[in-house]
């Protein structure tokens, strides 16, 4: 091997700007849905205050954080490529998955849009192939984007011949 | 009730592009199976009704009914499908709309069924396999075609303008000319293996059963064991001793009856044992004292092979392996003895046939690839935090709850155990490239070697956590079809990853790197 380090450039493709408000609401909806045990528990208990309000400040301050931080990381990391014969992703945020599967080895691909994405206008595309633990998923593309990407692939896949075990 | 109907007539050519419906008898039939599936609610809402004031109860019931029937209703209509020379689409939803697109290549099953209420209306339902393992994702479902167009449409998948026959159509199932096929046993059991029964520790799960099936009896019968003479004279006995002691006594008692169970066990499913291979491509295993169990694994389906070593196997130097095929998921429960190809033998027996299996013994006997002292020192600080989080809390309890301070000094020993732990799993963990097998060795509890021929990596998954990032490293996960479905090099430097992944599978990711 040589002396320079050979290392993998990043996809090509940043998904839609409009995914961070997305992957905001998506949060949103966690961060209130962990609101409504506490709210019971409020009125539940007699107790003083003190309590409510620790964990009532704790739940605002890590959401808010989660809320500014996480959906910008995120634009930043989330990358996608299709090529004539790779299909290449780098998703996450704390932790980075980079994930590619030969086009020659996928079985399906699967655009959906979900309540909250149709509100975004996007879609994701799920690319599986015969593993159980190979699915590659774009999140956050622009509608007219997936439809574009399904179309090409489907195309691609398929030219390629065998069964992709 | 009108019967031979024509295809036809029956699939309903919508808005040009092929794009079909349903049977517009599903009208009938989505409407009682939403019904079928809030049935529950139903029934909490009219027993309501007839405990309660009656008043709203009626109305709810009638609202959930209504909704059931306006979901069936959509369903057909939101519900598309097309057959195109090369693929077969499928549109549904109306909140989250999906199209799930199969190449016509990749379909390996056509499933038609006819459950009762699709009968009673002449449909089917046709189910498109693409013989993917994962059991969440049920493939293309079309629910509701008349019977006629349902096996037309398996017609019509399945012969394909191609006339090449289907590569991997599901000849595993298909009966073998047994007869024919000339056999060549691999490995039978010697006797002598028994004594790696006592090592499997399968019969640990047996003493805690019939520990809990004892103490159970003793509760439900209100026997007093303190009244029973030999129960009676043992604890006298042990309170006799002092606390170490009488420890040390109860664990010896409970070691001996987990090696008797397990070599038991032992005995009970691998006696007879034999693995043979026979000259039709496939690999025969047969096994079992009383319930006979036999495996049969088409070599074809083969990706590779798993040296598995638990820690007490290990230290007596014997091995197990297991098979890594497509459609023998390496599972839980039930099916998990299927992939076995050797039971706990001696290690050079199970290197020695594994390598056979594979018809290559490079792999299971190369130097591997060590990762490097910072990988090393990952498997240091796990140990390290993980020891001290528990500790820790052993601590916290004993000052909370005033329990003896021995506790904490015995949880003290978990350092040294972590340390011994942690190095031994920096010890195993490598991996090598033979010029078709991808080697991986790593875990101390359980350390496991996998051996998956390259071809049958269909993906390459890298994560970096941030502490991964710091300092340079990746875990290598290469997909498959088979066995675990994922086999990962954990740990590997960055460019080791990049170097490993470009050479198992070539022209890959040759378009992604860096300039």
């Amino acid at each position: 091997m040589t002396a320079d380090v050979v290392r993998l450039r990043p996809p090509m493709h940043r998904v839609s700007p409009r995914a961070r408000w997305y992957w905001t609401a998506k949060a949103a909806v966690l961060w209130i849905v962990l609101l409504v045990p506490q709210v019971i528990w409020w009125f539940a208990d007699d107790g003083g205050d003190l309590p409510h309000v620790v964990v009532g400040v704790a739940w605002l301050v890590l959401a808010a954080v989660h809320l500014a931080v996480m959906p910008q990381w995120r634009y930043r990391v989330h990358r996608w490529e299709a090529t004539d014969t790779a299909v290449y992703t780098q998703t996450g945020w704390l932790s980075r998955q980079r994930r590619i599967a030969p086009i020659s080895r996928v079985q399906t691909v699967d655009s959906e849009r979900g309540p909250i994405e149709q509100l975004f206008r996007l879609a994701n595309v799920t690319v599986t192939t015969a593993s159980a633990a190979g699915p590659i998923k774009i999140d956050g593309l622009a509608a007219k984007d997936a439809d574009q990407l399904v179309a090409d692939l489907t195309t691609r896949v398929g030219h390629t011949i065998g069964d992709a075990t | 009730m009108t019967t031979a109907v024509g295809a036809g007539e029956e699939t309903v050519v919508d808005a040009g592009d092929g794009w079909r419906r349903l049977s517009p008898r599903m009208l009938a039939v989505h409407p009682v199976m939403e019904l079928r599936r809030l049935i529950f609610p139903l029934v909490a809402v009219l027993i309501g009704v007839r405990r309660g004031d009656g008043g709203n109860g009626g109305w709810w019931a009638l609202g959930i009914g209504g909704i059931g029937i306006a979901l069936g209703f959509l369903r057909y209509f939101t519900t598309s499908f097309r057959i195109t020379p090369t693929h077969v689409q499928v549109r549904r939803g109306l909140f989250r709309r999906r199209t799930l697109t199969v190449p016509r290549d990749r379909i390996r099953t056509v499933d038609v069924t006819s459950p009762l209420l699709h009968r009673i209306f002449g449909l089917a339902r046709v189910t498109v396999g693409t013989g993917q393992t994962d059991r969440k994702n049920n493939g293309v479902m079309l629910d509701g075609l008349s019977a006629a167009s349902a096996e037309n449409l398996h017609r019509e998948l399945l012969h394909r303008p191609t006339a090449t026959p289907i590569p991997g159509v599901d000849s595993a199932t298909r009966s073998q000319p047994a007869d024919a096929a000339s056999e060549t046993v691999l490995m039978a059991l010697h006797p002598s293996w028994v004594r790696y029964g006592p090592f499997t520790l399968s019969g640990l799960v047996a003493v805690g059963v019939l520990f809990g099936i004892g103490s159970r009896l003793v509760n439900e019968s209100h026997v007093d064991l303190a009244k029973i003479g030999f129960v009676h004279d043992s604890i006298n006995y042990l309170r006799d001793r002092p606390l170490p002691v009488a420890i040390l006594l109860v664990a010896a008692v409970v070691v001996v009856f987990t090696a008797i169970a397990s070599t038991v066990g032992y005995i009970l499913s691998f006696w007879n044992f034999r693995l043979s291979r026979h000259s039709s491509g496939t690999l025969h295993v047969r096994r079992g004292l009383l319930t006979t169990r036999s495996t049969t694994i088409e070599e074809r389906r083969l990706r590779g092979v798993e040296l598995s070593e638990p820690l007490l196997l290990r230290a007596v130097r014997g091995a197990r392996v297991l098979a890594i095929a497509t459609g023998l998921r390496v599972g839980r429960g039930a099916d998990r003895g299927g992939s076995v190809l050797l039971p706990p033998a001696p290690r050079a027996v199970a290197v020695d046939l594994a390598g056979t299996v594979i018809g290559d013994a490079d792999p299971l006997t190369a130097a591997l690839t060590r990762h490097g002292p910072r990988a090393d020192l990952r498997r240091f600080t796990r140990a390290g935090t993980v020891s001290t989080i528990l500790i820790l809390g052993v601590l916290a309890f004993v000052l909370l709850t005033g329990a003896p301070w021995w506790a904490f000094w015995t949880a003290l020993s978990l350092l040294p155990l972590g340390v011994f732990l942690a190095s031994d799993r920096a010890a195993n963990l490598g991996h090598a490239l033979t010029d078709e097998w991808l080697v991986s060795r790593y875990g101390s509890l359980v350390r496991r070697r996998y051996v998956l021929h390259t071809d049958a990596v269909i993906g390459w998954n890298m994560t970096n956590s941030l502490f991964q990032r710091r300092v340079g490293l990746t875990t290598l996960v290469a997909t498959t079809a088979g066995g675990r479905q994922q086999y990962a090099i954990p740990d590997v430097p960055d460019a080791e990853a990049i170097r490993v992944a470009r050479t198992a599978v070539p022209g890959l990711l040759e378009q992604f790197l860096a300039d």
